[in-house]
């Protein structure tokens, strides 16, 4: 059987990838997007986990409402990066530093 | 045993789709592994008896949002973009950030608190138990307001995404009221001076 650990560090180590991949792509902002997706995923994985070990439905409902969120967070994201290609012509982060005092 | 072996498979390969959306360079592949990370994600959440959540991750991110970022990449025209340099460059930084909470995170979830009695999970369940039925029992009872809540945060990303979507472009065929409320008669109305007509037409041919 899986113990509450194995599922834990499973979550760690997605959670300290996608770190290390907003660290290391500094280029695009797609993968930047694309990580926090999986910072997110780490997350529920966690909150399903507990759930799953302390017989508890709340953390499922907590996933829920954190896929809700994740969903249109991704959707005006992506909206936003379209209207700066558009605007730009780049979504190179290096090039996007007008708001830089 | 047999859920330790598939446990261990769908992670290593939620691991390795995970790093390779990290390491690739071309967005639509970095993608498509983030698609099968989910897919692996969601075997693993079925193994946790999360029965509605995974096939909720494979409909809402797979179906939805994934599609979305495809769609996205594709539109931005990105291979003309992606000319990336800086991986070399900040390839020691983020290791060491990452390897750096890894051990952070292995000290505090390899204890052996999360082993103690009271996180062993029940291991058979009732053959009637319904887990959409459990979560939606919470979902309309306890957190329905927070239900609703999320359903207006959903009607603000339509709202937003479109709005974003729509701003240059023009193809709205929406009237400004300020023009309509100003327009006068002599703008749509044209009154001419013409010859009148004949009276009667197949007189005028017989002569």
């Amino acid at each position: 059987m899986i113990t509450l650990p194995e599922v834990l560090s499973l979550a760690a180590l997605l959670f300290c990838i996608s770190v290390a991949g907003i660290f290391l792509n500094r280029k695009n902002v797609l993968i930047l997007l694309m990580c926090v997706e999986l910072m997110l995923l780490s997350v529920n994985m966690n909150f399903i986990a507990f759930s799953h070990f302390l017989g508890d439905i709340h953390g499922q409902v907590f996933v829920f409402f954190i896929l809700t969120v994740a969903a249109a967070e991704s959707a005006i994201g992506l909206a936003i990066l379209v209207v700066l290609f558009r605007k730009k012509n780049t979504i190179n982060i290096d090039d996007l530093g007008s708001m830089k005092g | 045993m047999i859920e330790q072996i598939v446990f261990y498979l769908f992670a290593g390969m939620l691991v390795f789709s995970a790093s390779m959306v990290v390491v690739m360079r071309n967005p639509i592949h970095a993608a498509l592994f983030l698609i099968l990370s989910f897919f692996a994600s969601s075997a693993i959440w079925l193994l946790l008896q999360a029965e509605f959540l995974a096939i909720t991750l494979v409909l809402v991110y797979v179906g939805a949002v994934m599609v979305l970022f495809l769609f996205v990449v594709m539109m931005l025209n990105i291979n003309k973009v992606t000319v990336e340099e800086g991986f070399a460059r900040h390839l020691p930084l983020g290791i060491s950030v990452a390897v750096s909470m890894v051990v952070a995170m292995g000290l505090v979830v390899g204890s052996d608190y999360f082993l103690s009695e009271r996180y062993t999970a029940v291991q058979q369940l009732d053959p009637n138990y319904s887990n959409a039925k459990e979560l939606g029992i919470a979902i309309y009872t306890e957190y329905l307001y927070q239900f609703e809540i999320a359903g207006a945060i959903l009607l603000v990303a339509i709202i937003a995404a479109i709005t974003l979507g729509m701003s240059k472009l023009k193809i709205t065929k929406a009237i400004n009221p300020n023009q309509q409320v100003y327009v006068k008669k002599e703008d749509r109305l044209r009154i001419i001076k013409m010859q009148a007509e004949p009276k009667n037409k197949n007189e005028e041919s017989d002569a």
